[in-house]
Parts: C-alpha cells; structure tokens; sequence
C-alpha cells in the first residue's frame, strides 16, 4: 500500500502551489479488523446497510456537536482557508484544502439534511454518499492532523477537526476503523499505555533509566517512582517517553527537575498514558473511558496534583476536556470527581503541564543551570498543534507560547523563532499528528512536514540553528523521521526537557527520606 | 394601470403586480423570520460538549465578546487569512449594511425624522457594495483554489447580489430613476398593511424581487453564516476549561447513568 513517492524539494520561499487533482487518492491507511473494533464498540467490518448507517449517524452527530452542524451550515467558500493547510501546501491535492476536505462532508449533509441539497442537489454541490464517496471520506480524513490552523483563519472559525473527527466517527460506526488508531487505543484501555507496555516492562524500564542517570551525573539517585501511593505529584506522560528516542531524553530531564524541587511524584502502571487517541477517532466515550483510567490512577494512589509531560494532544485533552470528562479539575459533582476534588491541592492548576511546572521553579529560583552546557547548540522551538491552538499554560495570554519559550531560554544562550507566520497560533503540524504517525501514511507525512523544514531550513541557513525542540511526542517521532528526507540531522529534533536536563545543576543534597515522611504524615 | 382590471375586490385600485410583491413579501418574510427562528433554535439547543476555543484565546467572557466584536465588525480572522478576500468582503458587506440603513427610510411611517438626513451619503456605499461584490466574483472565477470549491449556488448568490446592487445603484445615480414616493408608499404599506401599488420600472421590479428572493433562502442556504458566526464554539468559547467545569447534558446524563457504550467491552467506569 505504501507506494513510491518522490521526496519534496524544499522551496526557498513557501509558495502556494497549483492543485493537482488526485495526486493523493489512494486507499488510505490500513483498516482495522474485527478484534480491534469490537472492544470500542465499532463494528468488525463493513455493515451491511452501511449507507443508512451513515447517515442516521452523522445526523446524530450533529445533533450531539453544535461545531458539527454549525460549521456544516456556515461556510460560504469565501476560500480563506485554502492555502493554509500543510498537507495541501505539501501535496498540491485540491481535497486537501480545508474546506474541500469538509465538503467531502458537507456535501452528503447537504443531500440529506437540508432543503436544496434535496431538492437541487447539482445546485448546491450536495452528493450522495457512494462507495466513491466513502473511499473519499476514508482517504481524506486520515490526510488531516486535526491540527486547527484552518480554524484560526476562518472567518466562523469553522475548525476542519472537527468535521475530522466527526467524519472518523461516521466510519467507525459503518465498520471502517483505521488499524493505528484503534489497535493502540485496544492496549491503552487494557493495559494502560499505546505500547502495551505491562507494569514489569515499565519498572524495569524505569529502573535501567534511573541507573542509566546515577552513571552520567556521578552518582546522583534521580528517581522514578512507580506506583507510588501517597505521592504528591501524579504524572501522566507519553508512553513514547519510556523508551523512544529522543522522548526517553524529556523523561531525564522531568526526574531531575522533580529531584531538585524535593517534591515526592509518581508514575502510574495503571493510566500509564497520556496519549488519548480517543480524540483523532471522534469518540467522546473512547475518549472519556481513556480519561477515566487517569482519574482512578490519581484516586488509588491518593496524589494531590496531576501534571501532564511532553505531549501535544495529551495536553489539549488534559487542559481542554479532563474537566469535562472525568472533573479533573474544578466543578463536578458526581461521587468519584468529588472525591478527587477533596484531594487534590487547588493552590495549584489541575490538570498542570511539565513545563507550567518547570517554569514556575525557575522563576522562583529554586532551580540552578548552567546554560554553557548547551552552548553548542542554536535552539528554535516548534509550537505543537494542539498546545498552541487548543490550550494555554500558566493562566496568562498566550502563555501557551511564551512558557517554552521562556524555559527554554533559561537554559540555553542561543535561540531563534521561525518565521512569525509558522509558529505561535499559526504554527504548521509536525505532519504527523493526529493518528497519522503510522508507516502506511509515510507519504502524507513527508509531503505535510514542508512548510515546517521550509521554515526551519531558513533559520538554519540564516541563524546557524541545529536543534529542533518541542514539546510533543508525536513531533518528536514525526522529525526524527523526517527530518533526514530533508538533509537535516534526525538527532536535531529535542525535547524541551532535554535541554533543561542538560543545563540543570544537580546539587540537590540526597533528602528522599524527608519527603516520604512528609507524605506519611499528610497522608491522614 | 392598465392592468387595473384585474385588481381584486379589497383593494380595488392595487395592480396584478403589486399584489403579486406584496404577497411575494410577505411570504418571503414569513419564510425567513420561520427558517430563522428554526435555525437559531436548532444552533441555540445543539450543546458544545467539548471546550474548543482556538488560538488566541480569552481567558474571560469580556474578551470573548471583544474577540466577537471584532470578528463580526472587522473580520479579524479574514483579515489575518488573505488581505484580497478580506478587502472585497468587508467592502462588500460595510457598504450592504450603510445601504440596508438607508433604506429604512422606506419602510418608515409618516415624515421622515432629521437624522435621516446623515444617512443620505450612504448611497455612495453602493459602490463600495459592488466593487467588493466585482472582486469577489473576480476571484471566484480566476483564483484556482476558489473555482475548485465552487458550487453553482456559490455564483448565482454573487450573481443576485450583483444585480440588487447594480440595479439599486442604477436608480439611484442613472436618470432612471423611480418614483421614490411610490416607493415608500408602497414600503411603508408593507409595515403598515395599508398595501399601496408600486412603481412598475423594471430595474426596481427585478430589484425588489430578488431581495425578497434572497430573504426567502436565507434560512435555507450558506447565508446562515449571519447567526453561525455567533454560535461558532472555536470563536464564543471563554478559555477557562481547567477552573470552571464545561459539560453537555448529554453527556451529564450518560455520565450519571454510567452509561457508555464501552461498558459492555471493557468494564464499567471505576
């Protein structure tokens, strides 16, 4: 399925390019079968009356989502969208436009749902959901990293993930799952994490991390508390931080940071997750019983504090949507929610990020760095999607920017921005998010990774940058992979916490004694 | 009139064709004060289950409703998006709504207050009205990209408003003009239902006609982007998903009830 592509060549300026219809048709990536749909709830295979299916499902859809049936009805194809999506701007593919990727949608609305579309279909551009049609649907919105750049240039707002998500929902309610997605999401609603990782794997993992350290800082015990009960600090990471490379790099620098603030913390065997690929697929309660398992996690082991690592959608579902799923934060009201709001510590956010927290230490001076350490390196920062258009940190306007930024700083003397008009709010995807960081989807991927090398081959030949930071594990695959299509190095790409790791001076006195004494006695 | 033999018995001295505006009126008024009030329902009732403000996000309410103040006065977005597209359609829709303004005068019953005489320029926003509807069209038909996502209704909905505005300006400008206290007579009959014949010039009939057309599928076509702006969740969103809890009654319910659908694979929630 994976056929042969051409590796793009960068442009010297970004430059809209002309369309070129059909260059991406194709089957899209590889379908999920019968063992991993049953357990979500989707059916095995391809339903019989799949049409009708389809149909009473998108008008549930709408019914359920107002973005849904909003969008739907309030776009007037005035076409301010239809340069602005990197898959289109990478692949030239006309339904890759944002708004020609919500018509594949739109249209079959249009036919079913409203009075010109019934009544003239050809007038409207309403259209018949066909085999034609489905395929379209299957191909296109799996070339869609739910990213929201559209959204921010929308007049409406009209925000093609949503139309995504919906229209992934549609398919998994006729029986279409996309394999990626809906595997991981069978091991993360069983065993806890997209790896499948069993809790052994994990504690011996941990434990190879933790001698790993005491070997490179001389003999100091950073570690990493599995399980632990009564633990302060819950954190809920990427998976891909257990062994993947460079993520296992952030997971360093995350222990040493918990080890110089003295603060007792944990990781769960349980909800040792913080990828929720409920979201790419649409489903509110794939999503939901996902969030659910970090709650449990946070009651059982009775921690004050839930704090969320390097993860770009994790964080969007954590900041955005725990509250609203599983009342991890402040607000709800049913006995278990309740429960975690009598525990957890409100002088702090719930859910925090890493990095709310990590800067919040360096403001107060209570970490030391020495920033030579990354001298040489020029460091520039790619925003993640989903951090910088769906979340904040911090509480403060456009903190969602400015945290990393200022974290990064602290420990490094050398950084540099992109080009304005590919970062912050309008960053451009890694290209690889929103379950599409699978081999069978490597074209797309590539072909969405150019505008982000367009921009960061500038900064290199103008500025000297040779290091790549981000605070996303599927960035972080993502790069590490592409990066050499581009005749970039691939170990360029870091996690923020990774530079903190480098730059932190470890001269915290041994105390672990103290800390889970105090514990103890809190625990009462 | 010559068509006055025609005329019904109520209104004895009303044409053929003034009976057949007036009604067209008011059935076009009914159908879009109905399809409104429907849709505004139905966008009004649809719960946002999720918080997915976009990038850059109030952290209040107060900013949310300046965030909307210059969504819907300025097209801010737009504005960040394409400067063309921007440029024609905030022309397009500043120079639509000086025109809408003055033309309550119409509509108005008795001797029109002083304060109608400050709208009296906005006439000239016709032009304003055209030249983005002109560049609109122009790009509709030229820029690759747009042609690509055009359906016909796309242009035919240019195409009437080209032609309400033309013929609006023509009247206005052009010695054709019409009998401007007919007009009224017969604008401000609507309101008063004290029905009044109108003038028979083409341009005013074909004018009005497609007016009233237009209010007719307002409801029914992508016109809905008037009241979608406002309840678009990416842009009304107040960014505060952490301090204050954000649920659906839908999914209140299904959480009270326990009642996901993955409780039967995958056990029940905690």
């Amino acid at each position: 399925m994976a056929k042969e592509f051409d590796i793009p060549v960068l442009p010297t300026y970004l430059e809209i390019p002309e369309l070129k219809e059909g260059i991406m048709d194709g089957e899209g990536p590889f379908k999920s079968v019968q063992e991993f749909q049953n357990p979500l709830g989707f059916p095995g295979k391809k339903v019989d009356n799949w049409q009708q299916v389809a149909i009473d499902k998108i008008g549930e859809l709408k019914s359920k989502y107002r973005s849904v049936q909003v969008f739907l009805d309030s776009c007037v194809k005035c076409g301010a969208c239809t340069d602005k999506c990197h898959y289109f701007l990478g692949s030239s593919d006309p339904k890759n436009m944002p708004v020609a990727r919500q018509d594949l949608f739109r249209s079959v609305y249009r036919r079913h749902f409203t009075f010109a579309g019934k009544y003239f279909p050809k007038l409207v551009g309403a259209k018949e959901l066909d085999d034609d049609m489905l395929d379209d649907w299957y191909n296109y919105f799996h070339q869609c990293s739910q990213c929201r750049r559209c959204s921010v240039f929308c007049p409406y707002g009209i925000d093609t993930a949503e139309i995504s998500m919906a229209a992934r929902e549609v398919l998994d309610a006729v029986g279409i799952g996309q394999k990626y997605c809906n595997q991981i999401l069978g091991k993360a609603l069983t065993i806890g994490n997209n790896l499948g990782l069993p809790e052994p794997a994990l504690r011996d993992t941990l434990l190879d991390l933790e001698e790993e350290i005491e070997e490179e800082t001389g003999g100091v015990a950073v570690k990493y508390p599995l399980d632990q009960k009564g633990a302060e600090i819950l954190l809920i990471t990427p998976s891909a931080d257990f062994f993947a490379e460079p993520h296992i790099d952030g997971l360093i620098g995350y222990g040493k940071v918990f080890h110089q603030d003295g603060v007792s913390w944990t990781l769960s065997s349980y909800a040792s997750e913080g990828a929720n690929f409920g979201m790419f697929i649409g489903s509110y309660d794939v999503m939901r019983k996902a969030a659910l398992r970090i709650r449990k996690a946070a009651l059982d082991l009775e921690v004050s504090r839930v704090m969320v690592g390097e993860c770009g959608h994790a964080w969007r579902v954590a900041y955005s949507f725990w509250n609203t799923l599983s009342g991890v934060g402040a607000g709800a009201t049913d006995e278990f929610a309740q429960k975690l709001q009598d525990q957890l510590d409100h002088r702090y956010p719930q859910p925090q990020h890493i990095i709310e927290y990590t800067h919040d230490l360096i403001q107060r001076g209570k970490l030391a760095f020495d920033k030579s350490a990354n001298d040489d390196r020029t460091v520039t920062f790619h925003d993640s999607c989903n951090v910088a258009r769906a979340t904040n940190m911090g509480g403060i306007p456009d903190g969602q920017f400015i945290l990393p930024r200022d974290v990064i700083k602290a420990v490094c003397n050398n950084y540099v921005d992109m080009e304005r008009s590919t970062i912050k709010e309008v960053t451009f995807c890694c290209g690889g998010g929103g379950g599409l960081l699978t081999d069978d989807l490597m074209e797309i991927r590539v072909k969405g990774a150019v505008p982000r090398m367009q921009a960061l081959k500038v900064v290199e030949k103008d500025n000297g940058v040779n290091t790549l930071a981000a605070i996303c594990a599927i960035c972080k695959s993502q790069f590490s992979k592409v990066l050499p299509k581009f005749d970039f190095d691939p170990y360029m790409i870091v996690s923020v916490h990774q530079l903190v790791s480098e730059a932190i001076i470890m001269d915290k006195p041994q105390t672990d004694t103290d800390d889970v004494t105090s514990v103890e006695t809190s625990e009462t | 009139m010559f068509l006055n033999f025609l005329t019904i018995e109520f209104e004895s001295n009303m044409s053929v064709i003034s009976i057949f505006f007036t009604a067209l009126f008011y059935i076009s008024l009914i159908a879009f004060l109905i399809g409104m009030a429907r849709k505004i329902y139905q966008f009004w009732i649809t719960p946002a289950p999720l918080k997915i403000p976009t990038a850059p996000t109030p952290l209040t309410q107060t900013g949310v409703v300046m965030r909307m103040m210059r969504e819907v006065v300025l097209f801010e977005s737009l504005f960040k998006s394409n400067k063309w597209i921007w440029l024609f359609g905030w022309l397009f829709h500043i120079g639509l709504l000086l025109v809408l303004i003055r033309h309550i005068r119409y509509f108005w019953l008795g001797d029109l207050p002083s304060i109608f005489l400050l709208t009296q320029p906005f006439k000239y926003a016709a032009f304003a009205m055209v030249i983005g509807l002109v560049g609109l069209m122009l790009r509709r038909i030229f820029v690759e990209r747009i042609r690509y996502i055009s359906a016909p209704s796309d242009y035919l909905m240019l195409i009437m408003l080209l032609i309400i505005g033309i013929s609006g300006a023509v009247m206005t400008f052009t010695s054709n003009h019409t009998d401007i206290i007919m007009v009224k007579e017969f604008a401000s009959g609507l309101v008063s239902f004290n029905w009044a014949n109108l003038p028979t010039e083409v341009h005013f009939l074909v004018h009005i006609f497609l007016v009233f057309v237009l209010m007719a599928i307002f409801p029914i076509s992508k016109l809905l982007h008037v009241p979608g702006i406002f309840f678009s969740p990416t842009r009304n969103q107040v960014d505060d998903a952490r301090s204050k809890r954000h649920i659906s009654p839908w999914a209140l319910k299904q959480e009270q009830e326990h009642a996901t659908r993955l409780e039967q694979t995958l056990g029940k929630d905690e």
